[in-house]
């Protein structure tokens, strides 16, 4: 059978930008996709272990709905980030949404391929021992190798 | 209506869970058998409708009661 092929970079490492690859990996993995996701820049956090660090920053983001209306200008103050992660992290949990540990093993569990970038891996220097089992490293050519024959090819 | 060889209680699970969990539970079941799928995400008609006919698992009925949505699909 042709099996349909999902390949995803994913650049981001915020807490609400961590959702959409995971989401789409591990749908179109449930819909007999093959899929691979590609980690760079910042989307390496996205790989570690421990996903606790990870924060939604209303700063510069004026479009994030706040309980009350205010100048966005104010979440420059201490105690922002902190105040709209655990806002929206309650959130999630109170309307059912998965965490992303959970949706992330859901794709390991899927064998959704997933791929750190080694150049951008260097140069943070991150440490591989610190990523969940099973990442590959890679480049763009491997990268190039699965997208150029995947159906749908998308970068968060 | 149609009688199910597994329930799956999907309530309160937001979107991609339902389906997920639908294709975790198809996954353990053979081929003919009937899962009967009990949802609260509105999103979830649709989305059942596109997971029926992109995985050829058939969906043989579906149902709105009281905020909540059930789906029969058949292991293709």
């Amino acid at each position: 059978m042709d099996e349909k092929k999902l390949a995803i970079v994913a650049t981001k490492g915020t807490l609400d930008w961590g959702y959409p690859p995971f989401i789409l990996a591990s749908t179109a993995a449930a819909l007999g996709y093959s899929v691979e996701i590609f980690f760079t820049f910042y989307g390496l956090q996205l790989l570690k272990k421990d996903l606790g660090h990870l924060r939604v920053s209303p700063l510069g983001n004026p479009a994030m709905p706040m309980p009350v209306p205010m100048p966005n200008l104010m979440m420059i103050l201490p105690g922002m980030e902190g105040m709209a992660t655990s806002m929206m992290k309650n959130k999630m949990k109170a309307k059912g949404v998965a965490s992303l540990e959970e949706l992330r093993e859901l794709c390991v569990e899927a064998e959704v391929r997933m791929i750190a970038c080694q150049m951008t891996v260097d140069l943070f220097e991150f440490d591989t021992a610190d990523f969940i089992d099973g990442v590959e490293l890679g480049g763009a050519a491997a990268f190039f190798e699965f997208a150029g024959e995947s159906d749908i090819t998308l970068f968060i | 209506m149609v009688q199910e060889d597994k329930l799956l209680d999907a309530r309160g699970l937001n979107c991609p869970l339902p389906i997920l969990r639908t294709k975790k539970a198809l996954g353990e079941m053979s081929a003919g058998q009937i899962l009967k799928v009990v949802a609260t995400d509105p999103g979830a008609v649709k989305d059942f409708e596109a997971f029926s006919k992109q995985t050829k698992n058939p969906l043989l009925d579906q149902a709105e009661a009281g905020g909540e949505f059930i789906f029969f699909i058949q292991k293709a």
